[in-house]
């Protein structure tokens, strides 16, 4: 029982991750109708503007220190962040290490810009192109952003952590009456999932609540009528790719002391973030996300010994074996309608 | 209600036919490899030319770019330039810095992407495109298994760059292909007695293993140097390579009667699995009575680096480290005067892949200058049984049965609190060569054949 609580526990923050990012891909999808196979890696660039701010709070100004050596017998250089000698090396300290949250506020004007530009600049002049014409400029695309990340970056995965005091773990299953030790479950990845859920939230709610989002509701179940009253529908779309960029790039940025950024990390998430977006079926944003955290939750299931005894090499085609059975049972997807994305 | 464009089938079906040709393997078509002159690119003119095949794009880059740092290094101490480096500590004096057998030293570069059939297409290119007449380099025993095979075809010979899985020279030895670098049983014999001493010999090991070559034969040799201690294996479970969250793996781990977690990965699974094994506190965990610990028994700078402060405390084992010989003497002579001149060049000490690489490129150019010809069988005869020293790891025997190098194995751990970003690990001990030497014919070694060298012509 305890071990089937972790597994649950433990998909739910990888679910997290695939229902924000389909979230995103799917809003793309139901209001400007691209397939965006760039969306992976505006989610490693959110990452990489947390490892970019880790960085401006760590530069650092050089003093030589004669009484150590380097690794060359030179006498040694230190190096101390500007920002602990600006406020104290205390709160200097504290800024650093609360790098990550902060990076949010960093990460949410880049990423809109991103995803301006990439609307804007490239993207728009493939509406009317055929699918497979979209899907290969945006993947394109993602390699590109990723090689240029790798430029700047290197290969390596860069380790970015949490907050102190987020860093270590709690005994989940103590609070539930299990054993003490039973269900270990690291602090980040609480946040983790409350942070998806309140954008989750947030997103949903902009769209039912506000003016802005109702008019972009019509325009994805109808874009015709909705011209034909007057409204300029492309420009919400493309505020709409700004916002599916900047929950990519939120993703991004608090999933870096999760595993530590490489420049990869968006083509792992890509497949299965289309996969997701698939069985929640197409255009459906609520779809998306149930879809996600159910894969989430499958895919941890599935990487238990117990299940991989039983089955061997479940854990790699889960999350494909669920699509197959979800697309030959349910051809719309869980959530899909109908007439939706249909001739 | 109606999009006339946008079909759901359309975006299946092209989002398949796109997989399709992704997944499509280079193919690249033979042309002939012999050339007149008796063995495979036999130089004529003044200059030759050496291959290196590293990583340069994917999961390993990094590690890539510090090999061929290294190659260039070489290179250019070969041909005369800069301080010497090792030729200057190397127990052979027939390099003078005069390239090889008087003639110049260049190289050309190829990408093996950490894929198989993409290093073999850049390894063939090299060899029929531009003459390459030894290949180099690497960072991933899947791949230098498959380029060994490919240059024994082709009549050059293969010094092999990092790769640590004991098939390279145990089932899937050639005799075209030479190892400097040690291998996984290696790395477990020499690092069962430094695990007794730290952790005792009733322990209880669960390992994740990485699902390829090198996994296999790493988890292998741990497991049974570690029971040869009394050690019990709890539980062995085999990890996708492409994985990056190992939080499903790790997360039963605590309740598995298990208080010692192995991981057999390497590379952006280390990196990852072991941040995900320290998330879910298993550092801070007792269990059976005792202090939860990890073990990583093959370490990397480059990875170290990766894996930040997680990486404190935990046992592993290194081929080379650039600061040995500063702290356990003379007999790694060498050390220092690579890790100067690499230094120098470019600011930072060289990783183990880096050390490697460039030992083996002078292992080859002394090779040649002692046969008096680069003719691979000539250079096998000449490397085969070849005992030296002055590169770094102390007195090193090329064993002529299987073509692996027989040196000291160092045994490291995380540092608690690092001076700077190239002090991340400290060395426990070197393991003398004698106990890591094997019989030829070993069980995880069994199987394989060097067969015939093949010159090619």
């Amino acid at each position: 029982m305890d071990a089937i609580l972790l597994q649950i526990l433990n998909g739910l923050d990888k679910g997290s991750a695939y229902a924000l990012i389909a979230l995103g891909l799917t809003l793309i999808f139901g209001t400007l109708g691209v397939v965006n196979f760039a969306h992976g890696a505006l989610f490693m660039i959110g990452a990489f503007c947390a490892v970019t701010l880790q960085r401006i709070l760590t530069i650092s100004y050089e003093t030589v220190d004669d009484s150590r050596t380097d690794f060359l017998g030179n006498p040694m250089t230190v190096e101390t962040p500007y920002v602990q000698a600006w406020f104290g090396p205390e709160t200097g300290a504290t800024i650093i290490d609360w790098s990550v949250p902060l990076a949010i506020l960093f990460a949410i004007p880049i990423m809109l810009l991103v995803g301006f530009v990439m609307e804007r600049g490239l993207i728009k002049h493939f509406y009317k192109r055929p699918h497979a014409d979209q899907i290969l400029v945006t993947f394109g695309l993602a390699i590109v952003l990723q090689e240029i990340i790798k430029y700047f970056y290197g290969a390596n995965p860069i380790p970015t952590p949490a907050p102190d005091v987020f860093s270590g773990s709690f005994d989940f299953g103590v609070l539930l009456g299990f054993d003490p030790g039973a269900i270990i479950y690291p602090y980040w990845r609480l946040v983790y999932f409350v942070f998806a859920m309140a954008v989750i939230s947030g997103v949903f709610a902009f769209l039912q609540f506000t003016t802005f989002g109702m008019v972009v509701r019509a325009g994805m179940a109808d874009r015709e009528t909705v011209g034909l009253l007057g409204i300029d529908i492309d420009k919400r779309f493309t505020i709409m790719f700004g916002i599916a960029a900047g929950v990519a790039g939120l993703a991004g940025v608090m999933y870096t002391p999760i595993n530590a950024p490489n420049y990869h990390m968006g083509m792992d998430f890509l497949v299965l973030s289309f996969v997701v977006v698939v069985v929640g079926g197409m255009g459906s944003l609520p779809g998306a996300v149930l879809a996600g955290f159910l894969l989430g939750i499958l895919e941890s299931f599935a990487s238990m010994t117990a299940v991989i005894d039983l089955i061997p090499g479940i854990n790699q085609i889960i999350i494909y074996l669920v699509a197959i059975i979800v697309l030959l049972t349910r051809p719309r997807g869980l959530m899909g309608r109908k007439g939706v994305m249909e001739e | 209600m109606t999009k006339s464009r946008l079909t759901r089938r359309g975006v299946l079906r092209t989002g398949a036919a796109m997989g399709g040709v992704l997944a499509t393997p280079t193919l690249f078509t033979g042309a002939a490899w012999a050339q007149d002159s008796g063995f495979t690119n036999a130089p004529t003119g003044s200059t030759v030319t050496l291959g290196f095949n590293v990583p340069q794009t994917g999961p390993y880059a990094d590690e890539g770019a510090d090999e061929l740092r290294a190659f260039e290094l070489a290179v250019e101490h070969l041909n005369g330039e800069g301080d010497g480096g090792m030729l200057q500590t190397f127990s052979s004096d027939a390099l003078e810095g005069g390239g090889i057998l008087g003639k110049k030293v260049e190289y050309v570069t190829g990408d093996t992407q950490t894929k198989s059939d993409a290093a073999r297409a850049s390894a063939r290119s090299m060899i029929e495109k531009d003459g390459a007449v030894m290949i180099s380099g690497g960072s991933s025993s899947g791949v230098a298994v498959a380029v060994q095979g490919l240059c024994q075809e082709a009549g050059v010979i293969f010094m092999a760059g990092l790769t640590h899985s004991n098939d390279t020279t145990g089932k899937d030895k050639k005799a075209n292909g030479f190892r400097h670098f040690f291998n996984a049983y290696m790395s477990a014999q020499a690092m069962a007695p430094v695990l007794e001493g730290l952790y005792g010999s009733d322990r209880k090991a669960y390992h994740l293993t990485a699902d390829y070559t090198w996994g296999w034969t790493q988890q292998e040799s741990i497991q049974a140097a570690t029971e040869a201690l009394g050690w019990e294996t709890v539980n062995n479970v085999l990890t996708p390579l492409a994985a990056t969250d190992f939080s499903s793996y790790i997360a039963p781990v605590l309740n598995s009667g298990a208080d010692v977690l192995v991981l057999n990965h390497y590379g952006g699974n280390m990196v990852n699995s072991l941040t995900n094994a320290v998330q879910f506190g298993l550092k801070e965990a007792t269990a059976n009575g005792k202090d939860f610990q990890i073990v990583v028994p093959l370490y990397s700078e480059l990875m170290a680096r990766g894996a930040g402060e997680n990486i404190a405390g935990i046992p592993g084992s290194q081929n080379w480290d650039w600061k040995i010989e500063n702290q356990l003497g003379d007999r790694y002579k060498g050390t220092n005067a690579f890790v100067q001149s690499f230094g120098e060049k470019y600011g930072f000490p060289p990783s183990q892949a880096a050390h490697t690489c460039y030992a083996q490129t002078i292992l080859y150019a002394d090779a040649v200058q002692r046969a008096g010809s680069f003719n691979p069988c000539a250079v096998a005869e000449a490397l085969e049984g070849y005992e030296f020293d002055g590169l770094g790891n102390g007195p090193t025997l090329y064993r002529a049965s299987d073509h692996q190098c027989f040196k000291d194995v160092v045994v490291v751990r995380g540092k608690e609190n690092p001076e700077n970003e190239f002090d991340l690990v400290e060395i426990v001990e070197a393991t003398p060569a004698e106990k890591v030497t094997y019989d030829p014919e070993h069980e995880m070694f069994a199987g394989g054949n060097l067969g015939e060298c093949n010159p090619g012509a």
